[in-house]
């Protein structure tokens, strides 16, 4: 496939991987910020690949990691209405909720449908008149743009039995909680690439020269990886701290401007809670004023049971990048893929799931994936 | 088995989930915690795809399967000749020559006689195609909402050809490990006509009896170790639950293993993995190393089996595991799904 | 929050009814209707980054290539250095 096939390449890739070699003299700790990015290292072993001296932490770039406990029982409680049809994407499905996960809601009952696209969910709305059709609305900005067109094209057409639930959460403000936390050792940050495609790096200039870091917007092939972590090696080595763009053929500086007109018509800025880190302000997206009719939380008054986070979870600081899942009391014992205590022990690009499957365990203090490959 | 179905598993499972049928690790958990200790038998401990019994000195092969799979008529195939191939290849699996089929028929209530003689027909075409006959059957009717159209069982009896025991149990550490051909093509074929999914595209179920091409290997004479068709969980589950009955290690090279542009395509787009998605036409085999250029050989000049390749090698330590070299040269464990793999959009 | 799959556009549906700009993309043999919206500038024969059924940005053939010029230029100084005296 044309654009991703070329960035897999294995002798580009071991090519860079050889210039990040040659060019690293001390230990550096980068983080990426997107959950995508953490699933294509962990799946491809690029950690393999680094010199010793490089450590990738992995950031809170999971939406679904991130989404709130209420947040997911509110969907839960929408969902066991009679009369609603409560579509998602798939990451959702899987994360537990204070006492169900949407997909228990499913096995119930509920009817819980996955879809590709919000345009999807309009659809069913459209033919489903006696129904109220419930979009889950998680994601970053990446997803804004298709969300927003979404409530924009149901308002046109005055789709009355849709509505969208959203725990929409922004990128920057996320990357300065974490840069302004004391116990920060993150000194480079890959930025999410797609979030980047549709809102621009404009942003992110103001965070690194205020923290003093580099931030080179990065792709999610192997081969973006590497090169996205050889620009910022390079700009540590030499003690810049810039914003570089590595992933120049999908990503211009100011971004995509249709996309952001959509997204500003339709959403406001507002504070959000990040499931294990807690609130950060101005970090959200809800619905403006005009399309607040659409909204899915003030349609659906729900009771639901608050209930605490399981105190061995330690999402929050799995997603600050402050510890390795593995460092993790509960990993792969009591906190598995079948049995998890937290959402990134669920969702498919949590770093927590990425690691038990992939292999980043320690059993007798050493990784499987490393004796099991010693005499590979 | 709808491929999507996968709620999330609870801690303490007092009630089914469906991810218990989901062919992942908690179907396993279900079948030792269940089923094992209630039936406790050696043959059935063997945890292999069908039985081998001994019936006055001839070795006879046993299996039952059923199928829950919707929609009912997907591209490619239906329920029916998913039924038929799928039997027939567990028996091949043992090493046996398919020799006859039951299939039970449990219908619901509203269930159009179209679909019914569809499905029919595609089982009157698999069974000639695989030249086994379906010799008994029955038929059950329940009301309206208490079946999804048509579960159909189908059960098989075959013999034995094959001169020793075929099972995990007889593979070895340095055996090659042989892929059948391209994967995912069953799974991606079911999900291009499921609702909210759709996409256009020339992917065809692969569904096929596999039971031509392991006649000839054993023909040949190829000392075959293992054979295990690839069905739900893809090439993922099979090697997984191969490596822990056998206590030994298994490796794959990505790069060895065919996906056609198709199935890559619905992959990507979908964010799934294709060596976890389903397959209904597909097998692997544990040969000696020294056999595999035969076995390949061998393979190819089947139609089934004709993008055969050698996959990977089994090793010692450490027991239980498989891992995988990806194409861009690092490592990571091929770990079993917990249920199915849901489409994903990041 | 990032699965964005590239994919040629192969027909463009212009506005009906004033209906949202749609095309159909391949991806690798499978095709799927996407929208085009966000692309006004995208043509049939284009590459486009798409993302839950939404294409938002139009790939940049020339600077998808710069990678590899310069890790082309890497191995010519290589090669250099490996058969210097």
């Amino acid at each position: 496939m044309k654009f991703l096939d070329e960035y897999r390449d294995y002798k580009a890739v071991q090519q860079m991987a050889q210039a990040i070699r040659r060019s690293t003299t001390r230990p550096w700790t980068l983080m990426e910020v997107c959950g995508g990015q953490t699933y294509t290292i962990v799946k491809t072993g690029l950690q393999d690949l680094l010199p010793e001296g490089i450590t990738l932490v992995h950031g809170p770039g999971c939406p679904v990691c991130v989404t709130p406990l209420d947040m997911i029982d509110r969907a839960v409680a929408i969902a066991q209405r009679s009369e609603v049809i409560l579509c998602s994407f798939g990451d959702m499905l899987r994360v537990p909720g204070s006492t169900q996960s949407l997909f228990d809601a499913k096995a119930s009952g509920a009817d819980v449908r996955i879809v590709y696209s919000p345009l999807d969910a309009l659809h069913l709305a459209r033919s489903h008149p006696k129904r109220e059709v419930v979009f889950f609305a998680v994601g970053f900005e990446t997803t804004a743009p298709a969300n927003a067109m979404a409530v924009w094209e149901a308002e046109r057409e005055n789709i009355p039995n849709f509505s969208m639930l959203v725990s929409h959460v922004l990128v920057p403000p996320a990357m300065e909680a974490i840069l302004s936390s004391p116990d920060c050792r993150v000194q480079a940050f890959l930025a999410a690439g797609h979030v980047c495609m549709v809102m621009g790096f404009e942003e992110y200039v103001p965070i690194s020269q205020k923290y003093r870091v580099p931030i080179v917007v990065t792709g999610f092939e192997p081969l973006d990886l590497l090169e996205g972590i050889q620009m910022a090696v390079a700009q540590l080595e030499s003690g810049r701290a810039e914003v570089e763009n590595q992933y120049a053929r999908a990503v211009r500086r100011s971004g995509n401007h249709p996309a952001q007109e959509r997204i500003a018509e339709v959403f406001e800025v507002t504070r959000r809670a990040w499931r294990g880190i807690g609130e950060i302000p101005s970090s959200g997206l809800r619905l403006r004023e005009a399309y607040r009719h659409f909204d899915a939380e003030s349609r659906f008054a729900v009771e639901f049971v608050h209930a605490e986070e399981s105190s061995e979870c330690i999402a929050g600081l799995v997603l600050q990048g402050l510890r390795k899942p593995y460092e993790c009391p509960a990993f792969g014992t009591r906190c598995t893929p079948d049995t998890p205590l937290g959402a990134p022990m669920v969702s498919s690009e949590g770093a927590c799931a990425a690691y038990f499957h992939f292999g980043r365990r320690k059993e007798d203090g050493n990784s499987i994936l490393s004796t099991a490959t010693a005499g590979h | 088995m709808a491929i999507l179905s996968c709620p999330l598993p609870q801690p303490v499972t007092d009630r089914i989930v469906l991810a218990h049928g989901g062919g992942g690790r908690l179907t396993n958990q279900l079948i030792e915690s269940v089923f094992l200790p209630a039936f406790s038998n050696s043959t059935l401990e063997s945890r292999h795809d069908g039985a081998v019994l001994s019936a006055n000195g001839t070795r006879l092969a046993m299996t039952t399967d059923t199928y829950v799979v919707h929609p009912l008529v997907f591209p490619g195939g239906t329920i029916g000749d998913l039924a038929v191939n799928g039997t027939v290849n567990d028996l091949a699996m043992c090493g046996a020559r398919p020799l006859a089929l039951s299939a039970g028929f449990v219908l619901e209530e509203g269930l159009s006689m179209e679909t019914l003689r569809t499905v029919v027909a595609s089982m009157r075409e698999a069974a000639r195609a695989a030249k086994v006959p379906i010799v008994t059957g029955d038929t059950k009717v329940v009301d309206k909402g208490k079946g999804d159209g048509l579960f159909l069982n189908t059960a098989g009896i075959g013999v034995v050809v094959a001169p020793k025991p075929v099972g995990p149990e007889s593979v070895r550490p340095g055996d090659a490990v042989l892929v059948s051909g391209d994967l995912g093509a069953h799974g991606i074929a079911i999900l291009s006509v499921r609702g909210g999914l759709e996409f256009e595209g020339e992917v065809r179920s692969d569904t096929a009896s596999l039971w031509p091409a392991v006649e000839a290997l054993l023909e040949a004479g190829i000392e075959v170790h293992c054979l295990r068709d690839l069905t739900r969980g893809g090439l993922s589950s099979a090697l997984n639950e191969i490596a822990s009955v056998a206590r030994l290690r298994i490796t794959v090279e990505e790069a060895l293993i065919p996906v056609s542009d198709v199935v890559r395509g619905a992959c990507e787009l979908l964010g799934l993995d294709p060596l976890c998605v389903a397959n209904e036409g597909r097998f692997v085999a544990f040969v000696p190393e020294s056999n595999a250029g035969h076995a390949l050989e061998v393979l190819r000049s089947q139609p089934v089996s004709a993008g055969a390749v050698h996959a990977g090698t089994v090793h010692e330590t450490p027991p239980g595991i498989v891992t995988l070299r990806s194409r861009v040269g690092g490592n990571r464990v091929l770990d079993m799904l917990s249920g199915e793999q849901l489409p994903r959009i990041c | 929050m990032c699965l964005a799959v590239p994919g040629k556009i192969v027909t463009i549906l212009e506005e009906e009814n004033l209906g949202l700009r749609r095309g159909k993309v391949d991806f690798g043999g499978i095709r799927k209707e996407v929208c085009l919206d966000y692309t006004p500038e995208a043509r049939v024969g284009d590459y486009v980054l798409v993302h839950v059924g939404f294409a938002l940005t139009v790939v940049d053939e020339h600077e998808a290539q710069r990678v590899f010029e310069a890790l082309r230029e890497l191995d010519q100084l290589e090669e250099l250095k490996e058969s210097a005296p």
